[in-house]
Order: structure tokens, then sequence, then C-alpha cells
């Protein structure tokens, strides 16, 4: 053995891993043909190779698959909810809808700057806002985060959000509103967003 | 058989646990083998096998549906196996004995319908002596002897699987060879 040269075992190696080039092949035969170590060694090689491939099929217990199933991670339940969302897209899109109106209703809200209806003859003094009296105000009047005090005569309706309405001898044609509370306040433009869009089929 | 198994892995990154099931159901016996073989009890190999599954599950979004998914599975399995091999590398031939018996205990059970007991008898003694082989091979030689003569694996896929050169595998699987052909012979 010691005096074969080391590329025969190489080759060996080769011829079993199933990519023996031709060329080393027959050196390899011829060499097998004339050295009896080397047979030997070959011989032992295949056997081997026989004996780790009668190695019996093993399988699994029959068991494997649940108590793999049962080692999973719980997924929160995210399937039930896209199925609960697909069965229910009306609702979901109302939900949505809803969420987006009061969204924005409520981030105009948190604006405090003051404003007031443009009319004409209408007294503004600092955030009061007055109606002089012996004077009259044709339309309706929105005072917002200011107070309103009217002296004069409104003909149409007042809403005073995030203010007081003051009024003594006041004259007011349509309704007087004062809306503090932030429900209110969005019940109040929920109103008027429902009549303008009423006012469109009228 | 890839197509079915896309489809599955489809269903479960969507969210279908359930479609796991199936997937396990295809690759477990030859994961479980695998795991066996390597670690010589069937307790552990059990573990990891199954642990090889979960971890699969977990991070199945990261494998690519374009290559070949045992290849990826056996890969997380072998990682595992080498893994534990190395943690109660002390205990090896103890072990190994230990495997021997409990493989006998199994092959028993498995055949005890249809053959002699004499024959039976034989049998085991060639299986217990074939993983008590096994088991003394050094890790890394027994990987790569696993996935070729147990698993009947191709020099590319194998690797693949442990993420070495081809020309490492093969050099491995002549190394392996060698040993295997030494201690058959010191007996």
């Amino acid at each position: 053995m010691s005096t074969c040269p080391q590329h025969i075992v190489d080759y060996m190696h080769e011829y079993l891993d199933g990519d023996i080039t031709r060329e080393h092949e027959q050196q390899l035969k011829k060499h097998l043909q004339d050295c009896s170590t080397c047979t030997q060694h070959m011989h032992e090689l295949s056997n081997t190779v026989a004996f780790v491939k009668s190695a019996a099929h093993i399988t699994a217990p029959p068991h494997f698959e649940r108590e793999v199933m049962k080692r999973l991670p719980k997924r929160k339940n995210s399937v039930g909810i896209q199925n609960w969302f697909r069965r229910h897209p009306i609702i979901v899109a109302a939900a949505v809808f809803l969420l987006f109106m009061s969204a924005s209703l409520v981030g105009s809200y948190q604006n405090n700057e003051f404003s007031v209806t443009k009319q004409p003859n209408l007294l503004v003094e600092g955030q009061t806002v007055i109606v002089p009296e012996g004077e009259v105000v044709k339309g309706d009047i929105v005072v917002r985060n200011g107070d309103l005090i009217i002296e004069g005569k409104v003909e149409g309706n007042v809403t005073v959000i995030n203010g007081q309405y003051m009024a003594s001898s006041a004259v007011v044609t349509g309704e007087i509103e004062e809306i503090d509370e932030m429900f209110e306040w969005l019940w109040y433009e929920l109103k008027t967003i429902g009549n303008n869009f009423v006012g469109l089929f009228q | 058989m890839d197509a079915l198994v896309n489809k599955r892995i489809k269903q479960v990154l969507k969210g279908d646990q359930n479609a796991f099931s199936d997937i396990v159901s295809l690759y477990q016996h030859k994961l479980y083998q695998i795991c066996y073989r390597m670690l010589g009890n069937k307790h552990e190999a059990e573990d990891i096998a199954q642990e090889a599954f979960v971890r699969a599950y977990i991070n199945l979004h990261s494998f690519d549906q374009k290559r070949k998914f045992s290849t990826w599975l056996y890969r997380i399995a072998t990682n595992l196996c080498i893994d534990r091999i190395r943690k109660k590398k002390p205990d090896y031939y103890l072990d190994a004995e230990i495997a021997g018996t409990e493989g006998l205990d199994m092959y028993s059970q498995l055949s005890s319908n249809d053959q002699l007991p004499d024959d039976v008898v034989e049998q085991m003694e060639l299986q217990d002596r074939i993983q008590y082989e096994i088991s003394r091979l050094p890790d890394k030689y027994r990987s790569v002897i696993v996935l070729k003569y147990i698993e009947e694996l191709s020099l590319q896929e194998i690797s693949e699987i442990l993420d070495m050169p081809l020309g490492t595998v093969k050099t491995r699987i002549h190394r392996g060879r060698e040993a295997l052909r030494k201690q058959l012979n010191n007996l």
C-alpha cells in the first residue's frame, strides 16, 4: 500500500462518488489488476458503503405531526379577524368612514381661533361680537371661541361655539344654540353636513 | 410535490396555520430519520425534528420559493443536530450505546409480525451495529455520510444543505468512508 501512489485511493473515492473520468477509471482498473493491497482497500470501501446503505428505514412516531402542530406559536387569531372583515364589508367601510370623519372634525375642533360669520353691521371688540342696538342682521350668525352680545335684532339662527351668548332685549327670529362640549359640537357639525346634504336635493 | 408544497407555504404565509400540517406530514419521516441517525437517540431525534419544523414555520417568510423546500428544511435540521451534538460531546460513546438499545426496541416493534425471531435478532444486531458505527464518526463526517447514504441525496444538494463548497463535501465523504472502513476493520 505504501508503494502505491495516493491518487489511486482518490480515484477509488471518485469511483464511489460516481464522478470518475474515463482516464482515471482506466488507470484505477489497471492498477487494481496488479495490486492486491489496493484491491483489498477498494473491496473494504465498497463493503463500508453497502453496510451503511443497509440501514433500516426509520419513520417518525405516529403522534409526531400533532406534536409539531401543538408546538407552533399561536397566531393571535388573525385569520378570524380577516374572515370577519371579509364577511362584513359594509360595516368595515362605515367604520372607516366614521373614523376619518370624526378625526377631521375633532381636528378642526381643537383649532382655537376666534371666528365669526361675516355680516354687515356686526361690531367686533376683541373676542366679543356685538349686534348694536337698533341694527337688524339679516342672516345666521356663528361665533367660534368668542362671546356674542345681541342688543339689536337678528333675522336668522344664532350659534355660539365655546363662548357665551348674552342677550338682554334681543330679538332673534331663528334658533339659538350654545355649544361647549365636544360631542355637542360634533353633533352640530354632523347636523350641518346633513342639512347641507339634504339641501342639495331640494 | 414542489407545486403542492409551495401552495401550502403560501397558505401558511396568509395565516392559515393548519396548512402547515400537510408540510409536516410530507417531510416528517425524512427529517426524523436524519435527526435519529445524527443523534442516535429517538427522544432527542423527536425533539430536534419537531424543533426544526417549528423553526421552519417561524422563518417561513424568509424561504425563497424558487428553491427546493426540502433543502432548506434539512439545513435547519442538520444545524440543530450539529448544535446538539456539540453541546453534549463528552458523553458521546455512552449515548451511542443507549441509542443502540433504543433502536432495538423500536425495530422489534416495527417488524414483530412478519419475521422469524432468529432473523429479527440477527437483523436487529446489524441495525444496532450500523447506528453504533455512524455515532462513532466525528460529526463533520457523520452529517455527510447520513445525507449521502441514508437520505441518498446528491453531492450538490448536500453542499447546499450544509452550506459548504462541493469540494469540501467530497473530501468529507472520502474521509468519512475511510474512517468507517477503519472502524469496521477494527472490530
